[in-house]
C-alpha cells in the first residue's frame, strides 16, 4: 500500500463520500417531510403507501423520473440547456464543504490526528457559502434562458432581480456576525459561541443578533427560492417558471438543488446564529445530533411558512429587500460595530 | 436591428394554464413584467346550450343548465324553472321555495368555497385550497343525499323539486351550518390580516361603482365596488323576501374587497339557511303543473343571484310547439369577464392571475 494512504486520507475521503450521500439524502427525506408536514397542516394524510409512512416515496418519485424521457426542446441553447440542472447542484452540493457539523472524532484511538467532522476548513469558511450559495442563480437564469420559452425566461429574469434584491442584506447580516465572532471561518464562529450567561442561556449568537438572524433567514429564503419568495417558479403565474421545460431527471436535478440549498443554509444559520454542535446533555463527540436537530427545526420551519403564506410579487420582494431589509441591515451593522469597539 | 430590442412580448396565457380557471385563453402584451394589453379569447368551452335547448323539451333543458355554470348547478337550474314558471304562471308551493333557498344558498356557500380555495391559490397561498375543499365536500354530501348527484343536480323541476327532501336532512344542514361557523375564522385567520395578502390584494384591480355599473359587473364584483345591487334584494325570487340578510359591500372596489364581501356572503348564506330550516313549511314540493309543458306564446327575462351574479333567461314561446322558440342566458361570469381587460392593464403578471380569480369566472357559464 502506498504511503500516503493513511487511515487519516481514507477517513478525510470517506467522510467526503458520506456528506454528498448525506446531503442528498437528506433532500430525499426534505421531501418526505415537506410533504408529510404539510398534509397534516391541511388535513391530509400525506404519502404513506410506500415504506413506512411513505419514506420511501421520494426514492419511487426519483425511479419514475429516471424512467422519464429527456426531452430537450428544439429551439433550445442546447448545451447550456443541459448544463443548466448540474451548475444548480454541483453549487448547491459545494457550499456545504465548509459547514462543519460536529467537534472532532478518533473512532475510538484509531485516527490520529483526530478527524474533524466537515469537508474542509476554510478559513474564509463563511465568504466560501457566500460565493457559492450565489452561484446556483446561474443554473436558474441559465435555465430560463436556453429553454427559450418565454414562461422560462421570465421565470429567470425574476430570478436575477430577486438575487439583487437580498444578496446585499445578507452579506451585511453575516458581517456583523463575523465582527462577534473575529473570523471568517465557521468552525470559529461555532467554538465563540460555546458557554453560558448566568449558567442558563447559551451563548448563542441569536440573542446578541437577533435581527441579524430575522435577516439572514429571510434572505436565506429568497435565496432558496422558497415560498413566499417563490417566483421564479411560481406556478400558478408561470407555469413552472425556469423549469417549464424541463423533463425528468434534469428537473428532478433541480429539485434537488432546492433542497440541498434549503439544508445548505439551515445549516449555515444553525452554525452562525444558534451555536451549531454546541448543546448541553450529549458528549462532545455526538454533538453532531445537536446540529442535526436545530437544523431540522429550522428546515421545519421552512417548510411550515410555505404552507401557510401567500406568494408575494416579485417587485414587492424588492421594496421589501431595499425599503426594509437594506436599512435594518445597515443599522443592524453599525450597531454591532458601536458594540463590539465599546465593550471591546 | 438595434441592440437592445424593445419589442413586447407577447404571451399566451392560457387555454392550457394553471390558474386562467378552465379554458380561458388571455394573450398578454408584456413590457417586461408589466402589462400593456390584453385581448381576452374564449369560446373554447362552447357547447352551444343556447341552441341546443331550442331543441329540446321544456323539461329537458333542466339538465343543460347544470352544465353551464357547474360548479353552481343548483342556481342555474332555478334561474331557468323560475322563467319558466313566470312565463306559464305556475304557482310554487311554499316548501318548495324555502328548499330552493336552502339549495341556492348551500351551492353560493360551495361555489365561494371553490373561488376562495382556487383563489387564494392562485396567490400562493395553498393550503386555504384545502381547507374550503373540505367544507365543500360536506355541501356535496349534502346534496348528494338529497338528489343523487355531486355536480350536475338537475334539482329542480318546473313548478317545484323533482322530490321532498330526506327525512334528517334538515338537521343534517343545521349542523353543517354551526360546522362551517367554525370554519370561516380558518380562512381568516390564514388571509384577512395577512401582510402578504393585503398587500397582492389591496388597491389591485381597482374599479369604481360607475365604472363597474357601465361594464355591467354584477354579484360580488359590483357590490365589491360599493353598489348595493342584490337580485335577492331587490327583486326577490324564491323565498328570499321572507328572511332577513344584509347585501355587504365594499368601499375600495379592489381585489380585497371582494373578497371581504365573499366571505361576508358565507355568512350571509348561513343566516338565510337557518331562518329557511327554521320555518321550513309544511305541504307538497310541486305546484299545479300540467303534464305537458307549453308555456303559452310570449316572452319573458327573469334573472336570479347566483354566487357569481345576475344570472338571467331570456325564453320565448311560441305556444305551439313543445320546445322554447328562442333561449338566451345573460351568464354573469361572461359579463364580469369583460371588466378583466380594463383591470389588468398596467399590471403585473402576478396580478393578472390574481384578477382573473377575484371576478369569479367559470368557463363552462362563459362560452355555454
Amino acid at each position: 500500500m502506498p504511503a500516503f494512504i493513511t487511515p487519516t486520507v481514507i477517513a478525510h475521503l470517506v467522510l467526503i463520500f458520506a456528506v454528498m450521500n448525506m446531503l442528498v439524502l437528506s433532500s430525499a427525506f426534505m421531501v418526505w417531510m415537506e410533504r408529510k408536514v404539510c398534509a397534516y397542516i391541511q388535513d391530509r394524510l400525506g404519502p404513506n403507501r410506500v415504506g413506512f409512512e411513505g419514506l420511501l416515496q421520494p426514492f419511487a418519485d426519483v425511479f419514475k423520473l429516471l424512467l422519464k424521457e429527456e426531452l430537450v426542446p428544439k429551439a433550445a441553447d442546447k448545451l447550456l440547456f443541459l448544463l443548466a440542472p448540474i451548475i444548480s447542484v454541483a453549487a448547491a452540493l459545494t457550499a456545504f464543504s465548509v459547514v462543519p457539523f460536529g467537534t472532532q472524532i478518533t473512532l475510538f484511538g484509531l485516527l490520529d490526528p483526530p478527524l474533524r467532522l466537515e469537508v474542509t476548513d476554510v478559513n474564509v469558511g463563511i465568504l466560501v457559502v457566500f460565493a457559492i450559495t450565489s452561484m446556483g442563480v446561474y443554473g436558474i437564469v441559465l435555465a430560463g434562458w436556453s429553454s427559450n420559452s418565454k414562461y422560462s425566461l421570465l421565470g429567470g429574469l425574476r430570478s436575477s432581480a430577486q438575487m439583487i434584491s437580498y444578496e446585499i442584506s445578507y452579506g451585511l447580516a453575516l458581517a456583523a456576525v463575523v465582527m462577534l465572532a473575529g473570523s471568517l471561518s465557521l468552525r470559529e464562529v461555532v467554538m465563540n459561541q460555546s458557554g453560558y450567561w448566568w449558567h442558563l442561556i447559551p451563548r448563542w449568537y441569536l440573542f446578541l443578533q437577533p435581527l441579524g438572524f430575522l435577516i439572514f433567514f429571510t434572505a436565506g429564503v429568497a435565496e432558496t427560492n422558497r415560498a413566499p419568495f417563490d417566483f421564479p417558479e411560481a406556478e400558478q403565474e408561470l407555469v413552472a417558471g425556469y423549469h417549464t421545460e424541463y423533463s425528468s431527471m434534469s428537473f428532478g436535478l433541480f429539485f434537488l438543488a432546492e433542497y440541498v440549498n434549503m439544508v445548505t443554509v439551515s445549516a449555515v444559520a444553525t452554525s452562525l446564529y444558534l451555536g451549531g454542535w454546541l448543546g448541553p446533555f450529549l458528549p462532545d463527540w455526538l454533538g453532531w445530533i445537536w446540529f442535526l436537530i436545530k437544523t431540522l427545526a429550522l428546515l421545519f420551519f421552512y417548510v411550515w411558512m410555505r404552507w401557510t403564506l401567500p406568494r408575494y410579487r416579485y417587485d414587492q420582494l424588492m421594496e421589501f429587500g431595499w425599503k426594509y431589509l437594506l436599512p435594518v441591515a445597515i443599522v443592524n451593522l453599525i450597531v454591532t460595530a458601536a458594540l463590539v469597539i465599546w465593550l471591546g | 436591428m438595434s441592440l437592445f430590442d424593445t419589442d413586447e412580448l407577447v404571451i399566451n396565457m392560457g387555454p392550457q394554464h394553471p390558474s386562467t380557471h378552465g379554458v380561458l385563453r388571455v394573450v398578454l402584451r408584456l413590457d417586461g413584467e408589466r402589462v400593456v394589453g390584453a385581448d381576452v379569447v374564449i369560446g373554447y368551452l362552447h357547447r352551444g346550450i343556447e341552441k341546443l335547448s331550442e331543441h329540446r323539451d321544456w323539461q329537458q333543458i333542466v339538465m343543460l343548465t347544470d352544465r353551464m355554470d357547474y360548479v353552481s348547478a343548483a342556481t342555474s337550474n332555478l334561474g331557468y324553472c323560475e322563467t319558466v314558471e313566470k312565463l306559464m304562471q305556475i304557482e310554487v308551493p311554499r316548501r318548495a321555495r324555502y328548499i330552493r333557498t336552502i339549495l341556492s344558498e348551500l351551492q353560493r356557500i360551495a361555489s365561494h368555497n371553490l373561488w376562495l380555495g382556487t383563489h387564494a391559490m392562485d396567490i400562493g397561498a395553498m393550503t386555504v385550497f384545502l381547507y374550503n375543499f373540505r367544507e365543500r365536500e360536506l355541501i356535496l354530501d349534502l346534496f348528494e343525499e338529497f338528489c343523487g348527484a355531486r355536480l350536475t343536480y338537475s334539482s329542480m323541476r318546473i313548478g317545484g323539486l323533482p322530490l321532498d327532501i330526506p327525512s334528517g336532512w334538515a338537521r343534517k344542514v343545521s349542523a353543517f351550518c354551526d360546522l362551517f361557523e367554525t370554519k370561516i375564522p380558518e380562512y381568516e385567520d390564514l388571509l384577512t390580516h395577512n401582510r402578504i395578502w393585503k398587500e397582492r390584494t389591496r388597491n389591485i384591480g381597482v374599479i369604481s361603482g360607475a365604472d363597474a355599473i357601465a361594464i355591467g359587473l354584477t354579484g360580488p364584483p359590483l357590490r365589491g365596488s360599493g353598489v348595493p345591487r342584490d337580485v335577492r334584494k331587490d327583486e326577490p325570487y324564491a323565498a328570499y323576501d321572507e328572511f332577513d340578510f344584509d347585501v355587504p359591500i365594499g368601499s375600495a372596489g379592489d381585489i380585497y374587497d371582494r373578497y371581504l364581501v365573499r366571505l361576508e356572503e358565507f355568512r350571509q348564506s348561513l343566516r338565510i339557511i337557518r331562518q329557511a330550516i327554521a320555518g321550513l313549511p309544511e305541504g307538497p314540493v310541486v305546484g299545479k303543473v300540467p303534464r305537458l309543458i307549453k308555456p303559452p306564446a310570449g316572452e319573458t327575462y327573469h334573472a336570479i343571484e347566483s354566487p357569481k351574479g345576475e344570472l338571467g333567461f331570456f325564453i320565448v314561446s311560441d305556444g305551439r310547439s313543445n320546445v322554447p322558440y328562442r333561449f338566451r342566458v345573460r351568464p354573469p361570469s361572461f359579463c364580469n369577464l369583460q371588466a378583466l381587460p380594463r383591470l389588468i392593464k398596467g399590471h403585473l403578471v402576478a396580478d393578472v392571475v390574481a384578477m382573473i380569480g377575484s371576478i369569479d369566472i367559470v368557463l363552462g357559464e362563459v362560452d355555454r
